[in-house]
């Protein structure tokens, strides 16, 4: 039942870096924002939550038109890459790859800025005081005091690009090799009566969801970080 | 050493800071005033904690915030020790205690490890963590953190509120020895008389926003109704040294003629104690020298001034043999009937003292 072939692999291998391509991206881009959003309260922080906390609400295929627009050869941004002798990024690895980083970005942002709002101000004032700077203070204060919401934030956010589909098929379609992900394959699958197919790689995802969700919860309880 | 703020700011329902002082810093300044007088939003601003437009903030000669020049707290060298415990609670007692050391350049390091630890009496605690600390443990081991970036000026922001009464005995002793050992002006607000009696050198009075007067500790305590006389009434600080403790635990206090016996509890040891604070309640004026009464401390004084009654009760302001302020509480009566006027030479009957550090 386990037996993959090299369409398994390859999409296995696609998924893999999609995944940990926006995990990492996602960090760097989320620590900021959700420090920003943990610092205070006023209407520009109200709205960026919002729009941050957007893609939990709305169906992934509505993300991935409007992406598919804006990046496609006629969107606002894949026309300036095509004017500019780039391709646009409409089906392509670098299209689901933004797809994913604003898809996921609610499961990065969220869990951390819980985590800098259960550190508060006193620690990194403390820190500034003993003569650290900006640098310093994040990564001797800041960082050690809040990993607990950086592993959730970053499994959640790996597992989370795991279960995309919408957003992949509207942008990405299904090329083999290029946007072709885990998800994607098993619909195609399905699609095409292949049920053994679909299932071993349904049970794969199954049982790894289930894995990182028992992850991300014990190092809740260990760390008493944000729940989701 | 002046410290010269300048700020406005309003924030909340109607509530406005308002400072444009400059006053000298030398020893121990108390920001003394009720809460939510404005006086650790001023301790922020002086720390660079916050950020106001428009404000200004001169150290001695060097301005920490002028115009839109402003120096951020890590290059400020302030050594700020909180209310609650700040300690960071993934470092070690000797990583806390370090953080600040290392991080101080070379030239600039005055203060060491082995000194410090010795002073504040926490070289046994060094590998805890922090979690395995009382309060009291937990408040020294900031000192000494803060005290280890060899800082140009300490902020203490109620350092004692947040202890109980033992753990307050406990600690008061330190911050004075560290008040005088270290050389390093200290700013510390407070809303509690006792720990501004004990530890200030000068006190700024703060109510509504607004500085009201700086004052040195002297000065404040012998002007009738002085803010610091809130809880237990107007009291007097004796300054003097202490003589060694006799077999009954009694020491001398003071310069011969004025001298007074104290009693030696939680005193530390080989510590030359320098305050005394006697509340006025607890003194009485005789006429002539009692010799058969329990009261061991009696002193020769002057009067200089009788205050107006309140509550029917009248502060007597006297002058002990050395200069020193005495504040005795006597009832209307009393005043009338041995006809005290001032210039009046009598005996003060010193029913307690405590011993302040």
């Amino acid at each position: 039942m386990f037996e993959l072939g090299p369409a398994e692999w390859q999409a296995i291998e696609v998924t893999f870096k999609l995944c940990l391509y926006t995990t990492i991206i996602l960090l760097f881009l989320a620590t900021p924002i959700a420090w920003w959003l943990s610092k205070g309260r006023s209407h520009t922080r109200t709205v960026v939550q919002a729009i941050v906390a957007l893609p939990l609400v709305l169906p992934p295929t509505v993300l991935g038109f409007y992406l598919l627009v804006i990046l496609g050869p006629r969107g606002l941004v894949g026309e300036t890459l095509e004017n500019m002798g780039l391709h646009h990024l409409a089906f392509s690895f670098e299209g689901i790859l933004i797809g994913s980083v604003l898809y996921s970005m609610p499961f990065a942002v969220q869990p951390l800025t819980e985590a800098f709002n259960n550190l508060g101000r006193r620690p990194v004032e403390v820190a500034s005081s003993l003569g650290a700077g900006v640098v310093d203070r994040f990564c001797t204060v800041i960082l050690p005091l809040t990993r607990g919401g950086f592993l959730v934030a970053a499994t959640l956010t790996f597992a989370h690009t795991l279960g995309e589909f919408g957003v992949i098929l509207m942008l990405g379609g299904s090329i083999p090799g290029e946007t072709k992900v885990l998800s994607v394959l098993i619909y195609d699958h399905a699609e095409g009566m292949n049920y053994a197919g679909a299932h071993s790689l349904s049970l794969m995802l199954l049982i790894f969801a289930f894995l990182t969700l028992f992850v991300v919860y014990s190092i809740n309880r260990r760390f008493e970080v944000a729940k989701l | 050493m002046t410290l010269q703020i300048e700020v406005r700011l309003r924030y909340g329902k109607g509530f406005e800071l308002r400072v444009d002082n400059e006053f000298s810093l030398q020893g121990v300044t108390a920001l003394f005033g009720r809460s939510g007088c404005g006086k650790t939003t001023l301790l922020r601003i002086i720390a660079g904690l916050e950020r106001v437009q428009g404000a200004t903030v001169r150290f001695g000669d060097r301005y920490w915030q002028q115009g839109s020049d402003f120096v951020p707290l890590h290059k400020r060298r302030i050594g700020l020790v909180f209310q609650e415990h700040s300690l960071l609670p993934h470092l070690s007692v000797r990583s806390n205690l370090l953080y600040g050391y290392t991080r101080t350049p070379e030239a600039l390091r005055r203060l060491h490890p082995p000194d410090v630890t010795g002073m504040l009496g926490i070289n046994d605690l060094l590998e805890r963590r922090i979690d395995q600390l009382s309060g009291g443990q937990r408040q020294r081991v900031s000192l000494g953190r803060a005290l280890l970036i060899s800082p140009q000026l300490l902020l203490l922001d109620e350092p004692l509120a947040a202890l109980d009464t033992q753990t307050k005995r406990e600690i008061m002793p330190f911050l004075s020895r560290m008040a005088a050992q270290s050389g390093v002006p200290i700013i510390m607000v407070s809303h509690a008389p006792d720990e501004v009696q004990r530890l200030a050198d000068r006190v700024a009075f703060i109510s509504e926003g607004q500085i009201q007067s700086v004052e040195a500790l002297h000065e404040a305590l012998a002007r009738p109704n002085s803010p610091l006389f809130d809880d237990v009434g107007a009291a007097s600080v004796l300054e003097g040294n202490l003589g060694e403790a006799g077999e009954d635990g009694m020491r001398l206090f003071g310069p011969p003629g004025t001298q007074l016996w104290v009693s030696d509890m939680q005193q530390m040891p080989g510590q030359q104690a320098s305050r005394l604070r006697i509340l006025a309640r607890d003194v009485s004026l005789s006429l002539d020298d009692p010799h058969r009464i329990s009261i061991q401390n009696h002193l020769p004084v002057t009067i200089e001034r009788i205050d107006p009654a309140h509550n029917n009760r009248i502060v007597v302001a006297c002058r002990t043999a050395d200069q020193q302020l005495l504040l005795a509480e006597v009832t209307p009566r009393a005043v009338s009937q041995l006809g005290l006027v001032a210039g009046l030479e009598l005996f003060a009957l010193i029913k307690s003292v405590a011993l302040l550090a």
